[in-house]
C-alpha cells in the first residue's frame, strides 16, 4: 500500500499547509492538541481524546468565542488527523521494532 | 450535524449531487457524505483517496476483512454512525451477517481465522489505549499476519480513527436500516471515490 502512504501525507500537508480560514500555526496547534487557548483547548482536547463526549455547548462555546463555523471546521479536522496520525507512528514504530525494520 | 455550513452551506454542485442521491437511493443523504463534499479541496477530496486505497486497494485482506476492522475500530471509539454503517458493509461483503455481529459481539470467541483475531485485538487497544508496543506486534505477527497486513491494517485503523472522530464531534445523524443498507449497497459497488 504505498499509495496509501503518499495519500496520507497528502491529507496532513493539505490540512496543514494549504490555504484556510484559519492560520497555519492554529491548524498546527490543534493537529498536535497544544498550546491552544480555551475554549479551544477543551474541544480540540476532546476531539483527539474521546470524541464522543464532544457535546453541543463544546462547539457553542467556540462558536461564541468568535471562531466561525468555517473556522471550527477546519480545527476539528486537524485535531482529529493529529490524533489519528500519533497513533499511526506509534504502531508503525512498534511494528519496526518487533520486526527489526524488516 | 453540529456545524450549519456541514448541513446545508455546500456549493451548488453539490447541491445538485445531493438532489440525485436522494432520487436514486430514495434515502436521505447521509452526514458522511455531507462532510466530504463540504469545501472538498480542505478534506474530503484527499481523505476520500486515502480511504478508497486502504477500503478498496491491492491488499491480502479481503474488503470484508477491512469493513469489519473498520466497523470494530468504530466500535472502540464508541462512533454508532461508523459501526452501523461499515458493519452493513462488512456483513454484505461476507454475504453474512452473523460473522460481524459476532466480532462486534466478543471478538474472543467470534468464529474468524485467528490473524484477524489478533490484528483487531491490536487496533482495538490502539484505539483505546492511544499505543501499542513491540509485544503487542510480536503477538499479531505470530498469529500468521505478514509485516504488510499489519500496515494496511493500520490504514484502516487511521482512516476511522479520523473519521470517527469527526462524526462524534459533528453528531453524525443516525439513520435507520434502511438507509446503511442504502449506502452499503453503494459503498460495495462504488468505494470511496
Amino acid at each position: 500500500m504505498a499509495d496509501v502512504k503518499q495519500a496520507r501525507k497528502a491529507v496532513i500537508a493539505r490540512i496543514l499547509e494549504g490555504e484556510g480560514k484559519t492560520a497555519q500555526a492554529q491548524r498546527r496547534a490543534a493537529f498536535d492538541d497544544a498550546e491552544l487557548s480555551e475554549p479551544l483547548r477543551t474541544l480540540v482536547h476532546k476531539v483527539a481524546t474521546h470524541a464522543h463526549d464532544v457535546s453541543t455547548h463544546d462547539i457553542a462555546a467556540a462558536r461564541e468565542s468568535g471562531l466561525s463555523e468555517d473556522e471550527i471546521f477546519e480545527i476539528v479536522v486537524c485535531a482529529a488527523i493529529g490524533q489519528a496520525t500519533r497513533q499511526h507512528d506509534t504502531a508503525l514504530a512498534a511494528l519496526d521494532a518487533a520486526t527489526n525494520g524488516k | 450535524m453540529r456545524l450549519e455550513i456541514l448541513d446545508r452551506g455546500h456549493a451548488f454542485g453539490a447541491k445538485v449531487l445531493f438532489a440525485l442521491i436522494r432520487l436514486v437511493s430514495r434515502q436521505p443523504v447521509v452526514d458522511a457524505v455531507k462532510l466530504v463534499m463540504y469545501r472538498p479541496d480542505f478534506y474530503g477530496t484527499p481523505m476520500k483517496k486515502l480511504v478508497h486505497e486502504a477500503m478498496r486497494g491491492p491488499s491480502a485482506w479481503s474488503v470484508g476483512d477491512r469493513e469489519l476492522m473498520a466497523a470494530f475500530v468504530s466500535k472502540a471509539n464508541e462512533c454508532e454512525f461508523c459501526i452501523k454503517a461499515h458493519g452493513a458493509v462488512a456483513a454484505k461483503a461476507y454475504g453474512d451477517g452473523t460473522k460481524v455481529v459476532a466480532v462486534l459481539a466478543d471478538l474472543e470467541t467470534a468464529p474468524v481465522d485467528e490473524s484477524l483475531r489478533a490484528t483487531l485485538r491490536m487496533l482495538g487497544k490502539l484505539v483505546r489505549e492511544g499505543a501499542v508496543d513491540a509485544d503487542d506486534m510480536r503477538a499479531v505477527l505470530a498469529a500468521g499476519a505478514s509485516r504488510e497486513q499489519i500496515e494496511d491494517a493500520l490504514a484502516v485503523c487511521f482512516a476511522f480513527d479520523t473519521t470517527n472522530r469527526l462524526a462524534n464531534a459533528f453528531e453524525f445523524f443516525v439513520p435507520g436500516p434502511a438507509g446503511f443498507e442504502a449506502g452499503a449497497k453503494f459503498l460495495l459497488a462504488r468505494g470511496y471515490q
